[in-house]
């Protein structure tokens, strides 16, 4: 299982992914993955690559060979596009994070609704989550990456159950962060699974 | 990360690459570790920071990596396990002592971890250090996943006392920044203090000392070569019939590995652990069965340039395939796909997934930035307005304050390396009628500005010497230095003011500001410019994610009914905070961070604190 998780600099993608590697080690896969630290945490793009199965040979994806992309921010989304195929799921965040070479009016950011129509163009297996608004209905607004979890979960690509992944967040979230963030992977799974 | 110290043989544990490595130097018993931060080596000494203590080791940051190699060396030489790592180009600043310490040897095991970044993620340059290995006859593993760098670093304790030699860990990015199962061993006791016995033929390297040393450092490197040929590190994955031979190691080994064992490949591979000395007679034997070899490593041709030489003696018809043949590129790490197309142009390969072909955007870019509220930013804000219309030279160095060459400050001219700024900027003023500057962060002022400043000094070169000091090294993870007041173990220390050691070096303007006091800042750099000779100005405030639980400022807002659409704010700060949305000027209250600098530039104070009514 290949997954790609792509977004910006503090938006908890390295406490993402290693909710789902424990939850795969503890489930006695082999999991093998990549992570962007130094220069490139100052508010640039982070990109995680997560390799989970019966054995894992390499920390990176291929074009098109990925089983899954789990995009913190819209933009980031279609960055990766390229590792994406037919067959891959695309899960996406819809809240943007805007650069400030837009901000300070250097660049232009494509209008949101312009790339989710271009997605749902090539692709079918296509699900938008405003992890924003569902992170805050379960009382923590930074609780989005495990929002995002919770949909990445309903896809049911990954080898893992909901209840591996539950009791994951239970081992690797600091305690008293856990009943929130537990909520917050319900809403995003549920949210996933109303549009499958 | 006390879980690292869990005396569990066969516990399973995910653990990046550079936690694995921090693993494997306990299981060998290690006494002694030292470092200069750099990416991506960086969390071995982050790791070490929470541990060395209950483990019972000692550990340092030293102010640079030749003092880092130094006080290692001493330690082997007395007895005690040592390791010392940094980044490739960390090598560079310690190779002086390294080189020369390859003569004298070490008694008990000393490793040195050298983190290489293909692709210059987080760095200056993506040189190969595996020539280091050649240039210094130094025994080398190159470990392909953090279990494999785990494992190799406690062997490679076991190898350097063997050899009495230092041995080199070369790592890269996607060794040290994966994240990966490793596989518990033993726990050892950390080494207990040594002693030094005094042997001044074979550690003082005077000429007639380096004369016998060299004899014996071949000696003794020679004795690695049966070694080389035999080890355990060293893997062949054979097939019946193969249609192509395989040469690799490091990271670029596991994407031919994963291409082999997906499509169940006809492709015989011999990975190889230990690079230096170069296994001539396992190559040998795996090149003589072969028609066509294909060399996968990154950068630069390394084994291939060897394989080439070998073929010659082993199979004359060989074909060798790899950078010289355009198979492969010289530049950037590696990655599946890379791979994959060297390897069909040599045999057929079943096609990956057929990337979507979605629409064209031209996407925004993302590059890293100063974060809101950084005193970089405002003492860049400063220097600017104090030299109004005159035209001067910035001459820069390696931290968080090089994020300044972006616009709209673009206040960096020139950079080469750390404590670089401050050499150029004399020969800058020498050799020009320029105004010059040199900006260096306090860490590099330790590391290596402070014998520029005293060259510059008596050199009497002219130019406004800059320290922008956040009390940190920012850039690679907040790790303490010689101005920070304390050690790399969490214990108190002296801290060294960067004001004395100018004074002290006979600097006569010298002067501390406060960077988030704009007004006051320009003012000292207008005095500092108009003084001859070298003035250093020290801009001190601390980093703001240091500070960030402490800062509790409201932020600020724009009055829309006083602002004058200058965009001042945006075109000479450019505090990421601040969004153009339309003609309007705004704050993204979620960035902002409250540190006033817009309102202070504000020529109109339009900017206010606090959220808009
Ligand atoms: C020879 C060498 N060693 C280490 C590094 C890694 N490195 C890059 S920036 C930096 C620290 C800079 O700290 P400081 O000068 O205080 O600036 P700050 O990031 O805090 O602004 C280090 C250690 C390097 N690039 N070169
Ligand atoms: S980490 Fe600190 S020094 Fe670096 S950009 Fe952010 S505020 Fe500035
Ligand atoms: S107060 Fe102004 S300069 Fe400071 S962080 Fe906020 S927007 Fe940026």
């Amino acid at each position: 299982m290949n997954l790609e998780i792509v977004g910006v600099g503090g938006q908890g993608i390295l406490l993402a992914s290693k909710v789902l590697g424990g939850a795969a080690l503890d489930k006695g896969l082999d999991v093998w993955m990549s992570e962007v630290h130094g220069m490139a945490q100052r508010g640039g793009v982070v990109v995680t690559t997560v390799k989970i199965g019966e054995k894992v040979y390499s920390p990176l994806i291929g074009h098109g060979d990925a089983d899954v992309i789990l995009g913190f921010e819209p933009v980031e989304t279609y960055r990766a596009i390229k590792k994406a195929s037919k067959d891959t799921w695309i899960v996406t965040n819809t809240a943007p994070i805007v650069p400030f070479t837009v901000s300070s009016g250097k660049q232009g950011y494509p209008k949101l609704d312009d790339i989710f129509e271009s997605i749902q163009n090539v692709s079918d297996k296509f699900v938008m989550i405003d992890a924003k608004e569902l992170a805050e209905q379960a009382g923590a607004a930074i609780a989005q990456n495990i929002v995002m979890l919770g949909a990445l979960t309903a896809t049911g690509a990954l080898p893992l159950t909901k209840e591996d992944m539950q009791d994951s967040i239970r081992n690797n979230v600091p305690e008293r962060f856990v009943e929130v963030n537990l909520r917050a992977f319900e809403l995003g799974f549920k949210n996933a699974r109303s549009q499958m | 990360m006390k879980a690292l110290l869990d005396d569990k043989p066969g516990k399973q544990m995910m653990l990046l690459g550079n936690e694995a490595i921090v693993r494997g130097a306990l299981e060998a018993g290690i006494g002694h570790g030292s470092t200069y931060p750099g990416t991506p080596s960086s969390e071995i000494g982050n790791t070490l920071e929470n541990i060395a203590k209950d483990y019972g080791m000692y550990f340092e940051y030293s102010a640079n990596e030749k003092v880092a190699m130094e006080v290692a060396a001493a330690a082997a030489a007395s007895g005690v396990r040592s390791m010392a790592w940094m980044k490739h180009v960390g090598v560079n600043v310690a190779a002086d002592a390294l080189m020369t310490l390859m003569y004298c040897g070490v008694r008990a095991g000393m490793v040195i971890v050298a983190a290489g970044d293909p692709s210059v993620h987080s760095s200056q340059n993506e040189q190969d250090n595996r020539y280091y290995s050649v240039l210094g006859s130094i025994p080398m593993l190159e470990p392909t996943s953090p279990h494999e760098a785990k494992e190799m670093v406690k062997y490679a304790f076991d190898l350097s006392e063997e050899l009495e030699l230092p041995v080199m860990v070369r790592t890269t990015t996607r060794v040290n920044h994966a994240r990966g199962i490793v596989t518990f061993g033993d726990i050892k006791e950390p080494a207990p203090k040594g002693h030094f016995e005094k042997d001044p033929g074979r550690f003082v390297a005077v000429p007639q000392n380096a004369r016998k040393n060299h004899p014996r450092l071949l000696k003794q490197f020679g004795k690695a070569k049966p070694i080389s040929q035999g080890s355990r590190f060293t893997e062949e994955f054979e097939v019946d019939d193969p249609e192509l031979h395989v040469i690799g190691s490091g990271a670029g080994f596991n994407y031919i590995y994963e291409l082999r064992e997906i499509y169940g490949l006809p492709i015989s591979i011999l990975k190889l652990g230990m690079t230096n000395p170069f296994p001539e007679e396992k190559v040998g034997e795996f090149i003589k069965g072969a028609d066509r070899l294909l060399v996968v490593e990154e950068l630069e041709p390394f084994l291939e340039d060897k394989v080439l030489s070998l073929a010659k003696k082993y199979n004359p018809s060989l074909e060798v395939y790899g950078k010289h043949t355009g198979h492969f590129s010289r530049l950037f790490e590696y990655d599946p796909d890379v791979v994959r197309k060297a390897v069909s142009k040599l045999i057929d390969v079943p096609a990956g997934g057929e990337p979507l072909d979605a629409d064209e955007y031209e996407l925004p870019s993302r590059p890293p930035s100063l974060c809101p509220g950084c005193p970089h930013r405002a003492t860049y804000y400063a220097v600017k307005k104090a030299l109004g219309k005159t035209e001067a030279v910035f001459s820069s160095d390696i931290g968080c304050y090089t994020l300044g060459v972006q616009d709209p400050l673009n206040t960096a001219d020139f950079l080469l390396c750390m404590g670089g700024s401050v050499g150029a900027a004399g020969g800058f003023s020498k050799n020009t009628d320029q105004q010059v500057f040199a900006f260096l962060g306090d860490s590099t002022f330790f590391h290596s500005g402070l014998p520029a400043l005293v060259s510059g000094v008596y050199n009497q070169h002219d130019f406004v010497y800059v320290v922008m000091d956040n009390r940190t090294t920012a850039m690679t993870g907040h790790q303490p230095h010689p101005g920070t007041g304390r050690t790399g173990m969490g214990d108190p220390a002296p801290m060294l003011s960067i004001e004395d050691l100018a004074r002290g070096a006979g600097v006569e303007f010298v002067e501390t500001v406060n960077p988030y006091e704009i007004e006051k800042t320009i003012d000292v750099f207008k005095r500092a410019i108009e003084h001859p000779g070298i003035s250093v100005v020290v801009t001190k405030y601390p980093c703001v994610l240091l500070e960030k639980k402490k800062l509790s400022n409201p932020p600020y807002h724009v009055d829309q009914g006083k602002c004058k659409k200058c965009y001042l704010c945006v075109n000479q700060l450019g505090c990421i905070a601040l969004v153009k949305e339309g003609d309007d000027v705004d704050i993204d209250t979620t960035l902002c961070i409250g540190c006033s600098h817009c309102a202070q530039v504000c020529p109109f104070d339009a900017i206010e604190p606090g959220v808009e009514e």
